[in-house]
């Protein structure tokens, strides 16, 4: 699966009070209208800015703190079409797997923002077209990658009724 | 049960995150190997229950795995401010009934409270929470983690999830905590040393002379926070006081879970507590500790004490003792927010709610209180709160343009008095 958009660029630790405050996820399940709120306490104008297939690119610990999986609900409601980050935090983590979010742990620092990127999961490759660079990332384990390939956790137990990664 | 993915080991010792889950997934674990493992117990909380409730139907499940291993907890927005979130605890109340499990409503409590007071986690389980805090029961030597909602609807239909057995950051505190300082100060100044992501995906041991002194309650405050500097649990070794209080809450049989002796660690760090001062963490990190003597004098308006960090009946005792026969400073709100009905009932039959009342605080609802923004004091532009809680994320209280502290039940009770940051042990003799 290969994704092409832009960059919007973040800082270390952002938390999911930031991705979705909890003045608003505590209200309903309607993600369409969570999405507009997305990254809204760092730059309230996030939401309007992004274009479909974009990408959030961030710095260490991307998903810090609570585990509410109105976080990665809302960035894929936002039509954000991946997540780039140093590292992430590993509720935030499972979350975005389970819910069909692609993450993409490599150096970010090689990107800025508004550069278009060009995303090949299967291959693990970023290029940054914009620099015209080649960034590594880190491969996903095995059990990760054989759940976001099947569309998330919800459609693994519909297929199987349990855990099965045989 | 087999294991899923197997990492060549190089001691031969285990930590007690290997020993639990190799235990609960019948196999041989190690540190990054990947195991499916049976869940001792199961909770959501009213934020994330109902995406879980949405997500079991539409992995076509009808039935929970056991109705006796599973409660829903109606405490981050209790009672319901708002149509929206009745709807949602509807939704909570409707599914429990169906289904059989615990439901816990509005009144009960804080959901990492009410676990191990009402019995349903032991020594040597393996717990997950739809609630990044649910890492507090390891203080009572539990592999308890959070989850998000997808997970927990995996988890209500098979009764397990999979898990990567994580290294261990052993953090041994030996010394002994002054007086006035105390576990919140302790567990504050470790994650300012190692960071918000200094733990990320390892379990942390919390271990040594200064741990074993400690009252669960006390210990049970440092573990909800270690998913602060990233933890994935905040494990304690059980002991007598451990066994205790166990026995005390929960009629299960359990088999606490040591770390042997050559067990290997990813880190090693040694701290003396013995000169600890009390700690504040500064807006909007919880990693940016200082000292409370370099925040000294900074003014507040609002005080909060209570949470799943420290509203226990020993921290309403510790924040009483300052508060008993003194007003909280004009211009200064407090707000007290029990930890449970349990406690509640007990900090009434102590009188600590009547010293409370008199001081000026608004006593709430035993829940999360003030603490995710909900309702319960949303603070207003540019004021600053100091709070007992766990977070102080930009917004976290409702509002990005205010600014929280946190603190010990102490140091919040000494503030509030004052009307700005102020070192407790000015008033403990």
């Amino acid at each position: 699966m290969s994704l092409r958009g832009y960059s919007h660029k973040f800082g270390d630790d952002v938390n999911t009070d930031y991705i979705i405050s909890g003045r608003h996820k505590f209200k309903t399940l309607d993600m369409k209208e969570l999405a507009k709120h997305v990254m809204e306490d760092l730059d309230p104008d996030f939401y309007s800015k992004v274009a479909s297939g974009d990408f959030i690119v961030a710095g260490r610990n991307f998903g810090c703190g609570s585990s509410r999986e109105q976080a990665p609900l809302a960035i894929i409601n936002a039509d954000i079409s991946a997540v780039l980050a140093k590292s992430f935090a590993r509720i935030f983590y499972r979350n975005c797997i389970n819910t069909g979010l692609p993450l993409v742990e490599c150096n970010t620092d090689l990107i800025d923002a508004g550069d278009e990127l060009d995303i090949d999961l299967e291959a693990g490759v970023v290029r940054n077209l914009t620099k015209n660079i080649d960034i590594p990332t880190t491969p996903l384990p095995a059990v990760m990658l054989k759940i976001l390939s099947e569309g998330g956790l919800v459609e693994h137990f519909r297929k199987y009724g349990t855990f099965n990664f045989d | 049960m087999k294991i899923i993915s197997k990492e060549e080991g190089t001691g031969l010792g285990k930590t007690i995150a290997e020993k639990i889950l190799s235990l609960k997934s019948g196999v041989d674990a190690k540190a990054n190997d990947i195991v499916v493992a049976d869940l001792d117990f199961v909770m959501g909380q009213d934020g994330t229950s109902p995406l879980a409730i949405q997500a079991f139907q539409e992995m076509e499940a009808t039935k929970v795995f056991d109705p006796a291993k599973i409660a829903m907890v109606i405490d981050h927005s209790s009672p319901s401010p708002l149509q929206g979130v009745s709807e949602l605890h509807y939704q909570m109340r409707q599914f429990a009934s169906q289904q059989g499990i615990f439901l816990y409503d509005i009144g009960e409590g804080v959901c990492h409270q009410l676990m191990p007071e009402k019995g349903h986690v032991v020594s040597g389980d393996l717990v997950i929470g739809a609630d990044s805090h649910t890492c507090t029961y390891g203080a009572i030597n539990a592999f308890s983690t959070g989850v998000g909602s997808t997970d927990l609807a995996a988890g209500l239909i098979s009764g397990k999830l999979w898990f990567k057995v994580p290294e261990t950051f052993k953090f041994i505190v030996n010394g002994t905590l002054p007086p006035g300082v105390y576990s919140k100060d302790l567990i504050l100044y470790l994650i300012g040393d190692v960071t918000a992501d200094g733990a990320t995906y390892m379990a942390a041991e919390y271990v040594g002379p200064a741990i074993d002194a400690l009252s669960i309650e006390a210990r049970f405050t440092i573990s909800n926070m270690a998913i602060e500097m990233g933890a994935k649990v905040g494990l304690m070794e059980a002991d007598d006081k451990t066994r205790e209080w166990v026995e005390n809450q929960s009629g299960r049989p359990f088999a606490p879970v040591t770390a042997d002796s050559d067990a290997v660690y990813a880190r090693i760090k040694e701290y003396d507590v013995s000169n600890l001062e009390p700690q504040v963490a500064k807006p909007h990190t919880v990693d940016n500790v200082s000292p409370v003597s370099e925040v000294t004098g900074i003014p507040i308006q609002q005080g909060v004490i209570g949470t799943c960090t420290n509203g226990r009946i020993e921290d309403l005792r510790i924040a009483a003792s300052i508060l008993k026969g003194r007003k909280v400073c004009p211009g200064v709100r407090l707000i007290v927010a029990p930890a449970s009905r349990q406690v509640m009932l007990q900090a009434i039959r102590e009188g600590l709610l009547e010293t409370f009342v008199e001081s000026g605080a608004a006593v709430v609802t035993p829940g999360c209180g003030p603490c995710v923004g909900t309702h319960n004091g949303v603070p207003s532009d540019g004021e600053n709160v100091i709070s007992t809680a766990n977070r102080n994320f930009k917004g976290r209280m409702g509002n990005n343009k205010a600014f929280i502290y946190l603190a010990s039940p102490a140091t919040v009770a000494a503030s509030v008095l004052t009307g700005s940051i102020t070192d407790p042990r000015e008033f403990i003799k």
